[in-house]
């Protein structure tokens, strides 16, 4: 079978950004991929918009440093743990109540923004640069960083990241003293986010630790290099020796070839095929390289050739939990009244953004699946839109809650029933009908397969035409696509 | 010929597994049924981090009582065990079963480079990885490959839960994640999701990966809710969710239900602040639910038959904090309950609160060390496969 241009375009749609939209579905047969492409370009070219919640950024700020001080004071000494519990408590409730918002500010900007590359980059790199911190602030400069460099230069973002108070944190970098080095932040820097496991021995884990001593930041989310802190001392760091600091480091990390080779890897895996192609994964790579690692390049390889097209790249990728709450929401127009539902979703189909399970992210593909994620992907389209209700208790997680955990548990015990609404939304239906507006009702159901689903598989016309409601022609397009987008096949792209 | 109501309920649902399962997929149909009197593991897992010293008491230990000036549990307060140990007040029915044999207590169980971050501390007992590695899939979920390679259902371990842990997520194979029979089955017995199965046919590989997963699921609710019906049990459970959590799970070891694994949670234990009403509140449910269902198994005669250990992803630190509470810790002790113990009581000595790191416990026994003993003795498994490295067995079973 030979894809259609129109699956092309949704392809490229797919997986380069969030999935066809309301407004432009109707569009796809005419134009080409490459057209296509440089358009999907020229939408992200701008600098983007930061994202701000940190309600008060000095004072979050101050606070949140003088947390990590505090607790290591307390940790170093057990007289001086006077740190006022309610306090803690309230600042603690403040950044969750932040987090939660960047993460829908964040979600609008994947639904409805233009710079729809731009966003579905920052998602990748955001589960590659994983980092789990509470302090909002941190977090929102970490997104603001991926979102600017996620189209742009890998060794710019590295550098960055690397330096941005949330992975110094969060990797433990601010212990990291000569003398008494820390090697958490080097072992990942060198596992997760250049090499990768196997290409390094445990004492270039220890030469790069040393390198990265001094690395921290101040009281005003600066990153600072402490002189003091800093082993001066000469390092052989893969074969090299010198007198390294930390960038360095991530000069000599970025001169090795077998980098390009990892991070396009885990790019071909994320956008193309779990199964690699081992010929085009090296000739990427080649190109990543010599390009100087310039993602954009990178990109534009992989979605101007043809073989990206080709079929057994299409249908074939798990949507990962955002990707699916997001692609539904572009071809289905909504407005919701209650968007918190959409953490929920997140929390029991295993991806809350900002709460990466670990610093290795998101393992993805058939890990998003398990019996109880699979029914819940399938009773979302329903619990959108036709205000059916769902029963699901998400599991606590402490290091969120702290000990808030116990006053939620007995607020739930007092509803007799805990029942969490999964939200209802009033969907622009009229928007939608306009996508097949032009289409005879005979090849309606066909056409709207086409442009639902991604896969070979399709849904047979004698058992879709049992659920369809065709008293009238708004009402068989709601229903084919509410039915459609509860199916295994709409689980993949 | 008089054909009993059980036989009768279990051809029936063969048939139903039958045809719903997708055409392409019947091949690997299997009609294995369990012989009944197998060993049975129910994993309890105490969420949050809980206070091992608060809970097997070192009640002659100075050191605690210095460090713990509003905390400590004096003698007379505790349940004693022996001169040197108590248990926690609320843990009544626990001394009874330390009292007749069914109760081991493990102590200053952990892991080398322990990590103070619950999801990662948990990630590391349930994935049975070291501290350094991220590993994606459980200790149970790699049972389930070992195990399970041509079964039609994922039933062989099951969590009581909406969610699946990643406990039970093999690299194959996943257990099943529900909590309440009636409602797993109402939830999956939708007409749409039974057309769609049945008249799916062979496509892209993930594709079908995702409709086998939604079969074994649909087949599962089904095999599972009408099992839960067979033996509903007359054993009064207290009415909390730990409570109808082990009524469930009783009336599937009652029945023919070829489950090996079940897995719950209780919490959370994670008690910064005033942690003696939480802690005390957690274990009177822990308590009277453990009390209700050992009876009930006693009764039924499958308490030898049963296995039951609780984990908690760290212990606390030895000093009580500023807020009467206890930050997160180490290593913690393990509780084990069963009819068919071979060692009981203490398995090794309390911790040594005079060897400590930085204030806290040091681990004497990896819990790595733990689940192989139960993955090769009870389970009858090959634990150097699934844990990727050969540990050294217990003898308490």
């Amino acid at each position: 079978m030979i894809a259609s241009n129109r699956l092309k375009n949704q392809h490229l749609l797919w997986r380069a950004a969030f999935g066809p939209m309301a407004e432009n579905a109707a569009s796809l047969d005419n134009i080409s991929q490459k057209d296509l492409w440089k358009l999907l370009l020229k939408t992200s070219s701008k600098e983007p918009q930061k994202i701000g919640v940190a309600q008060n950024l000095v004072d979050g700020l101050y606070k949140g440093v003088k947390d990590i001080v505090d607790i290591q004071k307390a940790e170093m000494n057990q007289d001086q743990k006077q740190m006022n519990a309610q306090q803690k408590k309230k600042m603690r409730q403040q950044y969750r109540e932040e987090l939660k918002n960047l993460n829908l500010m964040w979600l609008d900007e994947m639904i409805n923004s233009e710079a729809q590359l731009r966003e579905k980059m920052s998602l990748f790199w955001h589960g590659h640069f994983a980092c789990r911190v509470i302090n909002s602030f941190f977090q929102q400069e970490l997104l603001h960083t991926i979102r600017t460099n996620s189209l742009g230069n890998f060794g710019e973002l590295l550098r960055t990241v690397s330096k941005s108070p949330s992975m110094l944190q969060f990797l433990n970098n601010q212990q990291n003293r000569k003398k008494k080095p820390n090697e958490n932040f080097a072992r990942e820097v060198m596992e997760l986010f250049t090499m990768g496991r196997g290409n390094y021995t445990e004492q270039d884990v220890k030469e790069a630790a040393r390198a990265f001593t001094g690395w921290g930041f101040n009281l005003q989310g600066e990153f600072v290099f402490r002189k003091q802190f800093h082993d001066t001392e000469s390092k052989t760091f893969l074969g090299k020796t010198g007198n390294f600091d930390g960038d360095d480091i991530l000069t000599i990390l970025l001169e090795n070839r077998q980098t390009a080779y990892y991070i396009t890897k885990k790019i071909y895996r994320y956008f193309v095929n779990e199964n690699i192609d081992e010929e085009k994964l090296q000739w990427l790579s080649n190109r990543f390289y010599t390009s100087k690692y310039d993602i954009k390049n990178l990109l534009t390889d992989i979605y101007t050739s043809d073989w990206f097209y080709s079929d057994k790249n299409i249908g074939t990728k798990i949507k990962s939990p955002v990707e699916l709450l997001v692609g539904m929401r572009r071809l289905l127009p909504l407005e919701m009244d209650n968007e918190n539902a959409q953490l929920l979703f997140q929390k029991v189909l295993g991806q809350i953004l900002f709460y990466p399970p670990n610093v290795a992210g998101w393992p993805g593909g058939k890990n998003w699946i398990d019996s109880s994620t699979l029914m819940v992907r399938l009773q979302i389209p329903k619990v959108l839109t036709a205000n059916e209700s769902i029963s699901i208790r998400p599991k606590n997680d402490d290091d969120i809650n702290m000990g808030q955990v116990m006053e939620e548990e007995v607020r739930i015990k007092k509803n007799k029933m805990y029942t969490e609404r999964g939200g209802t939304a009033s969907i622009k239906w009229d928007m939608v009908n306009t996508i097949f507006e032009k289409m005879s009702r005979e090849n309606l159901a066909q056409m709207i397969q086409d442009t639902v689903l991604q896969t070979h598989s399709r849904i047979p016309v004698t058992v879709l035409n049992k659920y369809i409601v065709s008293d009238s022609r708004e009402n068989f397009i709601k229903s084919a696509i509410i039915n459609l987008m509860s199916t295994p096949e709409y689980q993949v792209c | 010929m008089v054909i009993k109501r059980k036989e009768f309920l279990q051809v029936g649902l063969l048939a139903t597994a039958t045809l719903m399962l997708p055409k392409f997929l019947k091949a690997f149909e299997s009609k294995n049924i369990v012989p009944p009197g197998n060993k049975v593991v129910v994993v309890i897992q105490f969420s949050g981090g809980n206070d091992g010293l608060n809970t097997v008491i070192p009640v002659r230990n100075d050191i605690y009582y210095r460090e713990r000036p509003r905390l400590g549990i004096t003698k007379e307060k505790a349940l004693v065990l022996t001169d040197e140990v108590g248990l926690n007040p609320a843990l009544v029915a626990f001394k009874s079963l330390y009292d007749d044999g069914s109760l081991g207590i493990l102590n200053s169980v952990g892991y080398p480079n322990p990590d103070r971050s619950h999801f990662r501390s948990m990630d590391i007992w349930q994935s049975a990885s070291d501290s350094k590695d991220y590993v994606n899939s459980g200790w149970l979920g790699r049972y389930l490959d070992a195990q399970c390679k041509g079964c039609d259902k994922p039933t062989q371990a099951l969590e009581i839960d909406d969610m699946l842990s990643l406990a039970l997520k093999g690299d194959e194979r996943k257990g099943l994640a529900f909590k309440d029979p009636r409602r797993l089955y109402s939830s999956s017995n939708e007409k749409f999701y039974k057309d769609i199965n049945s008249t799916h046919e062979s496509s892209e590989e993930t594709v079908d990966y995702l409709y086998k997963t939604m079969s074994e699921t649909l087949s599962s609710a089904d095999y599972i809710f009408r099992q839960s019906q067979l033996h509903p049990t007359s054993q009064v459970y207290p009415n909390s969710e730990l409570g109808k959590n082990l009524k469930t799970i009783s009336s599937l070891i009652q029945s023919d239900i070829n489950t090996k694994v079940y897995y719950v949670s209780i919490g959370s234990f994670d008690t910064h602040t005033n942690q003696d009403a939480q802690q005390k509140r957690l274990f009177t449910e822990l308590n009277d639910a453990i009390n209700a269902f050992t009876t009930d198994l006693k009764r039924n005669n499958r308490f030898q038959d049963v296995l039951m250990m609780t984990f908690s992803e760290f212990g606390r630190r030895v000093s009580q904090n500023a807020s009467n509470g206890t930050d997160h810790g180490t290593a913690n002790n393990m509780f084990f309950i069963s009819g068919g113990l071979k060692e009981k009581g203490l398995l090794n000595p309390l911790p040594d609160l005079t060897d400590l790191n930085d204030g806290d416990l040091k681990h004497k026994v990896d819990f790595k060390n733990v689940y192989a003993t139960v993955l090769n003795k009870w389970l009858g498994s090959d634990d150097k496969m699934i844990l990727g490295k050969k540990y050294e067995h217990l003898k308490f079973i």
